[in-house]
Protein backbone atom coordinates (compact mmCIF):
# COMPACT_ATOMS: atom_id res chain seq x y z
CA UNK A 1 0.00 0.00 0.00
CA UNK A 2 2.89 2.31 0.85
CA UNK A 3 4.34 1.76 -2.61
CA UNK A 4 0.90 2.15 -4.23
CA UNK A 5 0.69 5.61 -2.69
CA UNK A 6 4.38 6.55 -3.04
CA UNK A 7 4.97 5.61 -6.68
CA UNK A 8 2.26 7.88 -8.19
CA UNK A 9 3.56 10.74 -6.03
CA UNK A 10 7.12 10.26 -7.25
CA UNK A 11 5.92 9.76 -10.82
CA UNK A 12 3.74 12.89 -10.47
CA UNK A 13 0.80 10.97 -11.93
CA UNK A 14 -2.30 13.12 -12.39
CA UNK A 15 -5.53 11.70 -13.76
CA UNK A 16 -8.35 13.65 -15.39
CA UNK A 17 -11.15 14.64 -13.02
CA UNK A 18 -14.85 14.60 -13.87
CA UNK A 19 -16.83 17.22 -11.99
CA UNK A 20 -19.92 15.84 -10.27
CA UNK A 21 -23.22 17.77 -9.92
CA UNK A 22 -22.74 17.79 -6.10
CA UNK A 23 -19.44 19.63 -6.48
CA UNK A 24 -21.01 22.07 -8.93
CA UNK A 25 -23.64 22.90 -6.32
CA UNK A 26 -20.87 24.11 -3.99
CA UNK A 27 -19.03 25.87 -6.80
CA UNK A 28 -22.20 27.66 -7.94
CA UNK A 29 -23.10 28.68 -4.38
CA UNK A 30 -19.92 30.78 -4.32
CA UNK A 31 -19.75 31.65 -8.01
CA UNK A 32 -23.33 32.91 -8.30
CA UNK A 33 -22.96 35.40 -5.47
CA UNK A 34 -22.36 39.00 -6.59
CA UNK A 35 -18.70 40.03 -6.33
CA UNK A 36 -17.88 41.40 -2.92
CA UNK A 37 -20.43 39.28 -1.05
CA UNK A 38 -19.83 38.50 2.61
CA UNK A 39 -18.65 34.96 3.28
CA UNK A 40 -17.94 33.45 6.68
CA UNK A 41 -15.35 30.67 6.55
CA UNK A 42 -15.12 28.48 9.63
CA UNK A 43 -12.15 26.11 9.72
CA UNK A 44 -13.17 23.38 12.12
CA UNK A 45 -10.29 20.99 11.61
CA UNK A 46 -6.73 20.50 12.79
CA UNK A 47 -3.42 19.21 11.42
CA UNK A 48 -4.62 15.61 11.79
CA UNK A 49 -7.03 16.24 8.89
CA UNK A 50 -4.84 18.73 7.06
CA UNK A 51 -3.95 16.32 4.25
CA UNK A 52 -7.61 15.75 3.47
CA UNK A 53 -9.15 19.16 4.13
CA UNK A 54 -6.51 21.83 3.54
CA UNK A 55 -6.63 21.49 -0.29
CA UNK A 56 -10.36 22.23 -0.31
CA UNK A 57 -9.94 25.02 2.26
CA UNK A 58 -7.29 26.63 0.06
CA UNK A 59 -9.53 26.17 -2.99
CA UNK A 60 -12.34 27.97 -1.13
CA UNK A 61 -9.92 30.79 -0.32
CA UNK A 62 -8.74 31.14 -3.91
CA UNK A 63 -12.28 31.04 -5.29
CA UNK A 64 -13.50 33.68 -2.81
CA UNK A 65 -10.41 35.82 -3.42
CA UNK A 66 -10.65 35.81 -7.19
CA UNK A 67 -14.36 36.68 -6.91
CA UNK A 68 -13.49 39.54 -4.59
CA UNK A 69 -15.74 38.27 -1.83
CA UNK A 70 -15.29 39.62 1.70
CA UNK A 71 -13.85 36.75 3.73
CA UNK A 72 -14.44 36.40 7.48
CA UNK A 73 -12.30 33.60 8.92
CA UNK A 74 -12.90 31.86 12.23
CA UNK A 75 -12.23 28.49 13.89
CA UNK A 76 -14.16 26.41 16.39
CA UNK A 77 -11.17 24.12 16.92
CA UNK A 78 -8.13 25.50 18.76
CA UNK A 79 -5.78 24.09 16.13
CA UNK A 80 -8.03 25.42 13.37
CA UNK A 81 -6.58 28.87 13.89
CA UNK A 82 -3.17 27.94 12.39
CA UNK A 83 -5.06 26.39 9.47
CA UNK A 84 -6.72 29.77 8.89
CA UNK A 85 -3.24 31.33 8.92
CA UNK A 86 -2.27 29.08 6.00
CA UNK A 87 -5.18 30.45 3.97
CA UNK A 88 -4.26 33.99 4.91
CA UNK A 89 -0.70 33.25 3.77
CA UNK A 90 -2.20 32.18 0.44
CA UNK A 91 -4.16 35.42 0.14
CA UNK A 92 -1.08 37.51 1.00
CA UNK A 93 1.20 35.72 -1.47
CA UNK A 94 -1.21 35.15 -4.38
CA UNK A 95 -3.65 38.05 -4.06
CA UNK A 96 -1.52 40.97 -2.79
CA UNK A 97 -4.20 43.42 -3.97
CA UNK A 98 -6.50 42.21 -1.18
CA UNK A 99 -6.21 44.21 2.04
CA UNK A 100 -6.59 42.88 5.56
CA UNK A 101 -9.60 44.45 7.20
CA UNK A 102 -11.16 45.46 3.88
CA UNK A 103 -11.23 42.14 2.03
CA UNK A 104 -10.47 39.55 4.69
CA UNK A 105 -10.36 39.36 8.44
CA UNK A 106 -9.57 36.69 11.00
CA UNK A 107 -11.28 36.02 14.30
CA UNK A 108 -9.51 34.03 16.96
CA UNK A 109 -10.56 30.63 18.24
CA UNK A 110 -13.31 30.65 20.84
CA UNK A 111 -14.28 27.67 22.92
CA UNK A 112 -17.85 26.47 23.13
CA UNK A 113 -18.66 24.94 19.74
CA UNK A 114 -22.40 25.27 19.21
CA UNK A 115 -22.60 27.95 21.92
CA UNK A 116 -20.27 30.14 19.83
CA UNK A 117 -22.43 29.60 16.74
CA UNK A 118 -25.58 30.32 18.73
CA UNK A 119 -24.08 33.53 20.09
CA UNK A 120 -22.77 34.93 16.80
CA UNK A 121 -26.08 34.32 15.05
CA UNK A 122 -27.44 36.94 17.46
CA UNK A 123 -24.51 39.14 18.43
CA UNK A 124 -21.09 38.90 16.78
CA UNK A 125 -19.47 41.30 19.24
CA UNK A 126 -20.72 39.29 22.17
CA UNK A 127 -18.13 36.69 21.19
CA UNK A 128 -15.64 38.59 19.06
CA UNK A 129 -15.06 42.10 20.34
CA UNK A 130 -11.67 42.17 18.62
CA UNK A 131 -10.16 40.52 15.56
CA UNK A 132 -7.10 38.29 15.82
CA UNK A 133 -4.80 41.32 15.68
CA UNK A 134 -6.52 42.89 18.68
CA UNK A 135 -8.36 45.58 16.69
CA UNK A 136 -11.92 46.46 17.65
CA UNK A 137 -14.50 45.29 15.09
CA UNK A 138 -15.87 48.85 15.06
CA UNK A 139 -12.56 50.06 13.61
CA UNK A 140 -12.35 47.47 10.83
CA UNK A 141 -14.08 48.54 7.59
CA UNK A 142 -15.49 45.11 6.75
CA UNK A 143 -16.84 44.37 10.24
CA UNK A 144 -18.05 47.71 11.54
CA UNK A 145 -21.50 47.26 9.99
CA UNK A 146 -21.87 43.57 10.80
CA UNK A 147 -24.27 42.89 13.65
CA UNK A 148 -24.33 39.11 13.49
CA UNK A 149 -23.70 36.33 11.01
CA UNK A 150 -27.22 36.62 9.64
CA UNK A 151 -25.63 39.47 7.67
CA UNK A 152 -23.48 36.92 5.82
CA UNK A 153 -24.41 35.85 2.30
CA UNK A 154 -22.84 32.43 2.71
CA UNK A 155 -21.20 30.25 5.35
CA UNK A 156 -18.44 27.90 4.27
CA UNK A 157 -17.57 25.28 6.85
CA UNK A 158 -14.54 23.03 6.52
CA UNK A 159 -15.18 20.32 9.03
CA UNK A 160 -13.39 17.31 10.51
CA UNK A 161 -15.86 16.46 13.28
CA UNK A 162 -17.57 17.97 16.28
CA UNK A 163 -18.03 20.94 16.40
CA UNK A 164 -18.38 21.19 12.66
CA UNK A 165 -20.88 21.06 9.85
CA UNK A 166 -23.57 19.36 11.92
CA UNK A 167 -23.51 22.19 14.46
CA UNK A 168 -23.55 24.85 11.72
CA UNK A 169 -26.60 23.15 10.22
CA UNK A 170 -28.30 22.86 13.59
CA UNK A 171 -27.64 26.34 14.91
CA UNK A 172 -27.18 28.60 11.86
CA UNK A 173 -28.41 27.09 8.60
CA UNK A 174 -31.69 25.53 9.78
CA UNK A 175 -33.03 28.05 12.31
CA UNK A 176 -31.92 31.21 10.47
CA UNK A 177 -31.86 30.02 6.87
CA UNK A 178 -28.29 31.20 6.28
CA UNK A 179 -27.03 29.57 3.08
CA UNK A 180 -24.30 27.13 4.07
CA UNK A 181 -21.93 24.82 2.20
CA UNK A 182 -19.61 22.28 3.71
CA UNK A 183 -16.30 20.68 2.91
CA UNK A 184 -15.87 17.70 5.17
CA UNK A 185 -13.82 14.59 5.75
CA UNK A 186 -14.81 11.35 4.07
CA UNK A 187 -15.89 9.88 7.38
CA UNK A 188 -18.48 12.63 7.83
CA UNK A 189 -19.67 12.96 4.24
CA UNK A 190 -22.45 10.30 4.27
CA UNK A 191 -23.95 11.98 7.35
CA UNK A 192 -24.04 15.36 5.62
CA UNK A 193 -25.68 14.44 2.30
CA UNK A 194 -29.21 14.20 3.81
CA UNK A 195 -29.00 17.93 4.59
CA UNK A 196 -28.85 18.75 0.85
CA UNK A 197 -30.50 20.84 -0.54
CA UNK A 198 -32.71 22.47 2.09
CA UNK A 199 -30.24 22.78 4.99
CA UNK A 200 -26.96 22.69 3.06
CA UNK A 201 -26.47 24.19 -0.39
CA UNK A 202 -23.78 21.63 -1.13
CA UNK A 203 -21.17 19.30 0.33
CA UNK A 204 -17.63 18.54 -0.76
CA UNK A 205 -16.89 15.07 0.56
CA UNK A 206 -13.21 14.28 1.05
CA UNK A 207 -10.28 14.72 -1.30
CA UNK A 208 -12.12 13.53 -4.42
CA UNK A 209 -14.65 16.34 -4.19
CA UNK A 210 -11.80 18.76 -3.45
CA UNK A 211 -10.11 17.67 -6.69
CA UNK A 212 -13.38 18.17 -8.57
CA UNK A 213 -13.77 21.61 -7.01
CA UNK A 214 -10.23 22.55 -8.08
CA UNK A 215 -11.06 21.36 -11.61
CA UNK A 216 -14.26 23.46 -11.62
CA UNK A 217 -12.30 26.55 -10.57
CA UNK A 218 -9.63 25.84 -13.20
CA UNK A 219 -12.27 25.69 -15.94
CA UNK A 220 -13.68 29.10 -15.10
CA UNK A 221 -10.45 30.76 -13.98
CA UNK A 222 -7.52 29.49 -16.11
CA UNK A 223 -5.11 31.76 -14.21
CA UNK A 224 -5.51 29.51 -11.17
CA UNK A 225 -4.96 26.39 -13.29
CA UNK A 226 -1.34 27.44 -13.90
CA UNK A 227 -0.62 27.60 -10.16
CA UNK A 228 0.81 24.22 -9.00
CA UNK A 229 -0.17 24.98 -5.41
CA UNK A 230 -3.81 25.16 -6.52
CA UNK A 231 -3.66 21.59 -7.87
CA UNK A 232 -2.95 19.85 -4.56
CA UNK A 233 -6.15 17.78 -4.40
CA UNK A 234 -5.93 16.77 -8.06
CA UNK A 235 -2.36 15.64 -7.45
CA UNK A 236 -3.49 13.46 -4.56
CA UNK A 237 -6.03 11.63 -6.72
CA UNK A 238 -3.20 9.73 -8.45
CA UNK A 239 -2.24 7.85 -5.27
CA UNK A 240 -5.96 7.43 -4.52
CA UNK A 241 -6.65 5.67 -7.80
CA UNK A 242 -3.67 3.31 -7.57
CA UNK A 243 -4.28 2.52 -3.88
CA UNK A 244 -7.99 1.89 -4.44
CA UNK A 245 -7.17 -0.28 -7.46
CA UNK A 246 -4.82 -2.30 -5.28
CA UNK A 247 -7.47 -2.66 -2.58
CA UNK A 248 -10.10 -3.83 -5.06
CA UNK A 249 -7.63 -6.38 -6.46
CA UNK A 250 -6.80 -7.62 -2.95
CA UNK A 251 -10.50 -7.92 -2.05
CA UNK A 252 -11.17 -9.93 -5.22
CA UNK A 253 -8.08 -12.07 -4.58
CA UNK A 254 -9.13 -12.65 -0.97
CA UNK A 255 -12.59 -13.74 -2.08
CA UNK A 256 -11.18 -16.09 -4.71
CA UNK A 257 -8.88 -17.67 -2.11
CA UNK A 258 -11.81 -17.97 0.31
CA UNK A 259 -14.11 -19.67 -2.20
CA UNK A 260 -11.37 -21.96 -3.51
CA UNK A 261 -10.44 -22.93 0.07
CA UNK A 262 -14.09 -23.58 0.90
CA UNK A 263 -14.48 -25.73 -2.18
CA UNK A 264 -11.47 -27.76 -1.10
CA UNK A 265 -12.89 -28.02 2.38
CA UNK A 266 -10.16 -25.96 4.02
CA UNK A 267 -12.40 -23.19 5.32
CA UNK B 1 5.79 -17.49 21.01
CA UNK B 2 5.57 -20.31 18.45
CA UNK B 3 8.12 -20.78 15.70
CA UNK B 4 5.89 -19.54 12.85
CA UNK B 5 5.05 -16.22 14.52
CA UNK B 6 8.70 -15.76 15.49
CA UNK B 7 9.77 -16.41 11.89
CA UNK B 8 7.11 -13.95 10.69
CA UNK B 9 8.36 -11.31 13.11
CA UNK B 10 11.97 -11.88 12.02
CA UNK B 11 11.04 -11.56 8.34
CA UNK B 12 9.10 -8.37 9.08
CA UNK B 13 12.10 -6.94 10.91
CA UNK B 14 14.34 -7.92 8.00
CA UNK B 15 12.05 -6.27 5.43
CA UNK B 16 11.78 -3.08 7.43
CA UNK B 17 15.51 -3.11 8.11
CA UNK B 18 16.18 -3.29 4.38
CA UNK B 19 13.69 -0.47 3.71
CA UNK B 20 15.32 1.77 6.32
CA UNK B 21 18.85 1.00 4.99
CA UNK B 22 17.72 1.82 1.43
CA UNK B 23 16.10 4.99 2.76
CA UNK B 24 19.28 5.99 4.60
CA UNK B 25 21.40 5.42 1.48
CA UNK B 26 18.97 7.49 -0.61
CA UNK B 27 19.07 10.23 2.01
CA UNK B 28 22.89 10.36 2.05
CA UNK B 29 22.97 10.33 -1.74
CA UNK B 30 20.36 13.07 -1.94
CA UNK B 31 22.15 15.23 0.65
CA UNK B 32 25.45 14.92 -1.22
CA UNK B 33 23.97 15.84 -4.60
CA UNK B 34 21.30 18.41 -3.69
CA UNK B 35 20.05 20.72 -0.93
CA UNK B 36 18.05 18.00 0.73
CA UNK B 37 16.63 18.97 4.09
CA UNK B 38 17.64 22.61 3.73
CA UNK B 39 15.34 25.62 3.81
CA UNK B 40 16.54 28.78 2.11
CA UNK B 41 14.82 32.09 2.63
CA UNK B 42 14.83 35.62 1.29
CA UNK B 43 14.19 38.60 3.57
CA UNK B 44 11.31 41.00 2.86
CA UNK B 45 11.31 44.41 4.49
CA UNK B 46 8.06 45.99 5.69
CA UNK B 47 8.00 49.60 6.86
CA UNK B 48 5.27 52.09 7.63
CA UNK B 49 5.62 55.77 8.34
CA UNK B 50 3.13 58.07 10.06
CA UNK B 51 1.70 60.92 8.00
CA UNK B 52 0.65 64.36 9.26
CA UNK B 53 -2.89 63.05 9.88
CA UNK B 54 -1.51 60.25 12.05
CA UNK B 55 -2.34 57.54 9.52
CA UNK B 56 0.37 55.08 8.53
CA UNK B 57 1.44 54.41 4.96
CA UNK B 58 4.05 52.08 3.47
CA UNK B 59 7.54 53.45 2.86
CA UNK B 60 10.65 52.01 1.18
CA UNK B 61 13.08 54.14 3.18
CA UNK B 62 12.22 53.72 6.85
CA UNK B 63 13.74 55.96 9.49
CA UNK B 64 14.32 55.07 13.15
CA UNK B 65 10.92 56.57 14.08
CA UNK B 66 8.99 54.41 11.61
CA UNK B 67 7.57 50.97 12.27
CA UNK B 68 9.62 48.39 10.40
CA UNK B 69 10.04 44.64 10.45
CA UNK B 70 11.40 41.85 8.27
CA UNK B 71 9.67 38.66 7.19
CA UNK B 72 11.40 35.72 5.52
CA UNK B 73 9.92 33.90 2.54
CA UNK B 74 10.93 30.37 1.61
CA UNK B 75 12.68 30.15 -1.77
CA UNK B 76 11.17 27.38 -3.94
CA UNK B 77 13.58 24.78 -5.35
CA UNK B 78 12.99 26.01 -8.87
CA UNK B 79 14.23 29.51 -7.96
CA UNK B 80 17.14 28.48 -5.76
CA UNK B 81 20.12 28.70 -8.11
CA UNK B 82 23.82 29.03 -7.28
CA UNK B 83 23.67 32.63 -8.52
CA UNK B 84 20.92 33.46 -6.03
CA UNK B 85 22.97 31.96 -3.20
CA UNK B 86 26.22 33.62 -4.28
CA UNK B 87 24.51 37.00 -4.54
CA UNK B 88 23.48 36.72 -0.89
CA UNK B 89 19.80 37.34 -1.57
CA UNK B 90 18.95 33.86 -0.25
CA UNK B 91 20.26 32.59 3.07
CA UNK B 92 20.05 29.22 4.77
CA UNK B 93 17.48 29.39 7.57
CA UNK B 94 18.79 27.21 10.36
CA UNK B 95 15.64 27.47 12.46
CA UNK B 96 13.39 26.36 9.60
CA UNK B 97 15.87 23.66 8.57
CA UNK B 98 15.85 22.21 12.07
CA UNK B 99 12.06 22.42 12.10
CA UNK B 100 11.89 20.59 8.77
CA UNK B 101 14.14 17.80 10.05
CA UNK B 102 12.13 17.48 13.23
CA UNK B 103 8.91 17.24 11.22
CA UNK B 104 10.43 14.59 8.96
CA UNK B 105 11.88 12.59 11.84
CA UNK B 106 8.61 12.68 13.79
CA UNK B 107 6.69 11.61 10.67
CA UNK B 108 9.00 8.61 10.35
CA UNK B 109 8.67 7.90 14.08
CA UNK B 110 4.87 7.79 13.74
CA UNK B 111 5.06 5.65 10.60
CA UNK B 112 7.38 3.26 12.47
CA UNK B 113 4.26 1.96 14.22
CA UNK B 114 3.77 -0.13 11.08
CA UNK B 115 6.68 -2.27 12.29
CA UNK B 116 5.13 -2.49 15.74
CA UNK B 117 4.86 -0.51 18.94
CA UNK B 118 8.30 0.94 19.70
CA UNK B 119 9.99 3.69 21.78
CA UNK B 120 10.32 6.04 18.79
CA UNK B 121 6.57 5.90 18.15
CA UNK B 122 5.78 6.34 21.84
CA UNK B 123 8.10 9.35 22.03
CA UNK B 124 6.48 10.99 18.99
CA UNK B 125 3.00 10.21 20.31
CA UNK B 126 3.83 11.76 23.69
CA UNK B 127 5.28 14.83 21.97
CA UNK B 128 2.13 15.30 19.85
CA UNK B 129 -0.17 14.97 22.85
CA UNK B 130 2.01 17.19 25.05
CA UNK B 131 2.54 19.98 22.55
CA UNK B 132 -1.13 19.91 21.51
CA UNK B 133 -2.27 20.18 25.13
CA UNK B 134 0.19 23.01 25.81
CA UNK B 135 -0.82 24.86 22.65
CA UNK B 136 -4.53 24.50 23.38
CA UNK B 137 -4.01 25.77 26.93
CA UNK B 138 -2.12 28.86 25.76
CA UNK B 139 -4.72 29.54 23.04
CA UNK B 140 -7.48 29.07 25.62
CA UNK B 141 -5.94 31.57 28.02
CA UNK B 142 -5.24 34.32 25.47
CA UNK B 143 -8.20 33.91 23.12
CA UNK B 144 -10.91 32.96 25.60
CA UNK B 145 -10.02 33.47 29.26
CA UNK B 146 -8.41 36.91 28.95
CA UNK B 147 -10.86 38.64 26.56
CA UNK B 148 -14.11 36.91 27.57
CA UNK B 149 -13.71 36.60 31.33
CA UNK B 150 -10.85 38.71 32.66
CA UNK B 151 -11.75 41.44 30.17
CA UNK B 152 -15.28 41.58 31.61
CA UNK B 153 -14.23 41.55 35.26
CA UNK B 154 -11.23 43.90 35.01
CA UNK B 155 -11.60 45.66 31.64
CA UNK B 156 -9.32 48.56 32.51
CA UNK B 157 -6.47 46.29 33.54
CA UNK B 158 -6.87 44.00 30.52
CA UNK B 159 -6.99 46.96 28.15
CA UNK B 160 -3.85 48.47 29.65
CA UNK B 161 -1.88 45.25 30.04
CA UNK B 162 -2.95 42.96 27.18
CA UNK B 163 -5.56 44.22 24.72
CA UNK B 164 -5.25 47.94 23.91
CA UNK B 165 -7.91 47.61 21.19
CA UNK B 166 -10.53 46.51 23.71
CA UNK B 167 -13.40 48.80 24.67
CA UNK B 168 -13.32 49.18 28.47
CA UNK B 169 -16.06 51.80 28.67
CA UNK B 170 -18.69 49.27 29.80
CA UNK B 171 -16.84 48.84 33.09
CA UNK B 172 -16.85 45.74 35.28
CA UNK B 173 -19.65 43.30 34.46
CA UNK B 174 -20.38 41.60 37.76
CA UNK B 175 -22.47 38.85 36.14
CA UNK B 176 -19.21 37.28 34.97
CA UNK B 177 -18.31 36.46 38.56
CA UNK B 178 -20.59 33.42 38.18
CA UNK B 179 -18.49 31.71 35.47
CA UNK B 180 -15.35 32.68 37.41
CA UNK B 181 -16.71 30.88 40.49
CA UNK B 182 -17.67 27.87 38.37
CA UNK B 183 -14.10 27.71 37.01
CA UNK B 184 -12.66 27.75 40.54
CA UNK B 185 -15.14 25.05 41.58
CA UNK B 186 -14.05 22.96 38.60
CA UNK B 187 -10.43 23.11 39.77
CA UNK B 188 -11.42 21.26 42.94
CA UNK B 189 -11.23 18.13 40.77
CA UNK B 190 -7.46 18.37 41.25
CA UNK B 191 -7.66 18.63 45.05
CA UNK B 192 -7.08 15.57 47.21
CA UNK B 193 -10.42 16.21 48.91
CA UNK B 194 -13.50 18.24 47.98
CA UNK B 195 -13.72 16.74 44.52
CA UNK B 196 -17.52 16.76 44.85
CA UNK B 197 -17.47 20.55 44.50
CA UNK B 198 -16.37 20.16 40.87
CA UNK B 199 -19.51 18.13 40.11
CA UNK B 200 -21.66 21.25 40.27
CA UNK B 201 -20.02 23.09 37.35
CA UNK B 202 -19.77 19.81 35.44
CA UNK B 203 -23.51 19.24 35.95
CA UNK B 204 -24.18 22.81 34.86
CA UNK B 205 -22.05 22.35 31.75
CA UNK B 206 -23.67 19.03 30.83
CA UNK B 207 -27.13 20.49 31.37
CA UNK B 208 -26.42 23.49 29.15
CA UNK B 209 -24.91 21.28 26.45
CA UNK B 210 -27.83 18.84 26.56
CA UNK B 211 -30.31 21.71 26.30
CA UNK B 212 -28.48 23.28 23.38
CA UNK B 213 -28.13 20.01 21.53
CA UNK B 214 -31.71 18.93 22.09
CA UNK B 215 -32.98 22.10 20.45
CA UNK B 216 -30.55 21.68 17.56
CA UNK B 217 -31.37 18.03 16.95
CA UNK B 218 -35.13 18.47 17.18
CA UNK B 219 -35.14 21.39 14.77
CA UNK B 220 -32.50 20.33 12.25
CA UNK B 221 -32.43 16.54 12.46
CA UNK B 222 -36.00 15.64 13.34
CA UNK B 223 -38.45 18.22 12.03
CA UNK B 224 -36.38 19.40 9.05
CA UNK B 225 -35.41 15.86 8.06
CA UNK B 226 -39.01 14.62 8.25
CA UNK B 227 -39.95 17.53 6.04
CA UNK B 228 -37.11 16.71 3.63
CA UNK B 229 -38.21 13.06 3.45
CA UNK B 230 -41.74 13.92 2.37
CA UNK B 231 -41.24 14.22 -1.38
CA UNK B 232 -43.49 13.67 -4.39
CA UNK B 233 -42.86 10.25 -5.96
CA UNK B 234 -44.09 11.38 -9.35
CA UNK B 235 -41.89 14.29 -10.38
CA UNK B 236 -42.89 16.33 -13.40
CA UNK B 237 -40.99 18.99 -15.30
CA UNK B 238 -41.79 21.30 -18.19
CA UNK B 239 -42.11 18.30 -20.52
CA UNK B 240 -44.08 16.09 -18.16
CA UNK B 241 -42.77 13.12 -16.19
CA UNK B 242 -39.06 13.20 -15.21
CA UNK B 243 -37.62 9.76 -14.58
CA UNK B 244 -34.45 10.17 -12.46
CA UNK B 245 -35.80 12.59 -9.84
CA UNK B 246 -38.85 10.31 -9.51
CA UNK B 247 -36.59 7.27 -9.18
CA UNK B 248 -34.49 9.02 -6.52
CA UNK B 249 -37.64 10.00 -4.62
CA UNK B 250 -38.88 6.38 -4.64
CA UNK B 251 -35.47 5.11 -3.45
CA UNK B 252 -35.40 7.75 -0.70
CA UNK B 253 -38.86 6.78 0.52
CA UNK B 254 -38.29 3.02 0.36
CA UNK B 255 -34.87 3.29 2.04
CA UNK B 256 -36.15 5.54 4.83
CA UNK B 257 -39.19 3.39 5.61
CA UNK B 258 -37.45 0.03 5.35
CA UNK B 259 -34.48 1.13 7.49
CA UNK B 260 -36.88 2.46 10.13
CA UNK B 261 -38.81 -0.81 10.11
CA UNK B 262 -35.57 -2.71 10.71
CA UNK B 263 -35.13 -0.79 13.98
CA UNK B 264 -38.73 -1.47 15.03
CA UNK B 265 -38.24 -4.39 17.41
CA UNK B 266 -41.65 -4.41 19.13
CA UNK B 267 -42.97 -6.84 16.53
CA UNK B 268 -41.18 -9.99 15.38
CA UNK B 269 -39.57 -9.57 11.96
CA UNK B 270 -41.64 -12.13 10.04
CA UNK B 271 -43.62 -12.09 6.81
CA UNK B 272 -43.93 -8.72 5.03
CA UNK B 273 -42.37 -6.91 7.98
CA UNK B 274 -39.38 -9.27 7.94
CA UNK B 275 -38.88 -8.83 4.19
CA UNK B 276 -39.10 -5.05 4.50
CA UNK B 277 -36.61 -5.11 7.37
CA UNK B 278 -34.33 -7.22 5.15
CA UNK B 279 -34.49 -4.51 2.48
CA UNK B 280 -33.68 -2.00 5.23
CA UNK B 281 -30.56 -4.00 6.14
CA UNK B 282 -29.41 -3.82 2.53
CA UNK B 283 -29.78 -0.05 2.49
CA UNK B 284 -27.93 0.19 5.81
CA UNK B 285 -25.12 -1.99 4.48
CA UNK B 286 -24.81 0.16 1.37
CA UNK B 287 -24.62 3.24 3.63
CA UNK B 288 -21.95 1.64 5.82
CA UNK B 289 -20.05 0.61 2.69
CA UNK B 290 -20.11 4.19 1.43
CA UNK B 291 -18.86 5.38 4.83
CA UNK B 292 -16.08 2.81 4.80
CA UNK B 293 -15.07 3.76 1.26
CA UNK B 294 -14.96 7.43 2.20
CA UNK B 295 -12.93 6.58 5.33
CA UNK B 296 -10.38 4.65 3.29
CA UNK B 297 -10.15 7.57 0.87
CA UNK B 298 -9.52 9.92 3.79
CA UNK B 299 -6.78 7.76 5.27
CA UNK B 300 -5.02 7.40 1.91
CA UNK B 301 -5.20 11.18 1.47
CA UNK B 302 -3.49 11.65 4.84
CA UNK B 303 -0.74 9.17 3.91
CA UNK B 304 -0.29 10.85 0.52
CA UNK B 305 0.07 14.24 2.22
CA UNK B 306 2.82 12.97 4.55
CA UNK B 307 4.65 11.25 1.70
CA UNK B 308 4.41 14.43 -0.37
CA UNK B 309 6.01 16.26 2.54
CA UNK B 310 8.81 13.69 2.87
CA UNK B 311 9.49 13.43 -0.87
CA UNK B 312 8.99 17.13 -1.59
CA UNK B 313 9.82 19.47 1.27
CA UNK B 314 12.41 17.20 2.89
CA UNK B 315 14.08 15.05 0.22
CA UNK B 316 13.38 17.30 -2.78
CA UNK B 317 12.61 14.31 -5.03
CA UNK B 318 9.55 16.20 -6.25
CA UNK B 319 8.78 19.95 -6.21
CA UNK B 320 7.89 20.95 -2.66
CA UNK B 321 4.21 21.67 -2.00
Amino acid sequence: MLLAVAIPILAKTVFPVNISPQTMMVFNAIEDLPDGSRILLSYDFDPASQGELLPMAQAFTRHCSIKGHKQYYMALWPLGSPMVDLSIDTIESEYPNLVYGEDYVKFDYKTGGEAVIRMITQDLRGMYELDSKGVSLDNIPMTKNIKNIQDMDLIINVSAGDPGTKQWVQFAATPFGITTVSGCTGVQAPQMYPYIPDQLAGVLGAIKAAAEYEAAIDEVYPSIASNPKAQEAKRRMGPQLVAHGLMVCLIILGNIIFFVSRKRGLA
Amino acid sequence: MDKSSEASKNSNTLIWGIIFIIGAIMLVWSMSTSRTGQVWVTPEQHAFTAGADGKYSATDTPSSEDIAWVTYNVVPDSELTQEVIDSGSATLSWSRTIGLWLAAIFTLFILSFLVGDNPAYKFAEAMVVGTSAGYVMVIGIWDVFVPLLLGKLAPGFVQTAFLPGMDASAGTQLLYIIPAILIIMLLFQLMPSGGWISRWPIAFFIGITAGYRMIGYVEADLVAQIKAAIVPLWVTGENGFVFWPSFNAVILTVATLSAMIYFFFSVEHKGLLGKTARVGIWFLMITFGASFGYTVMGRIALLAARLEFLFGDWLHFIPSS
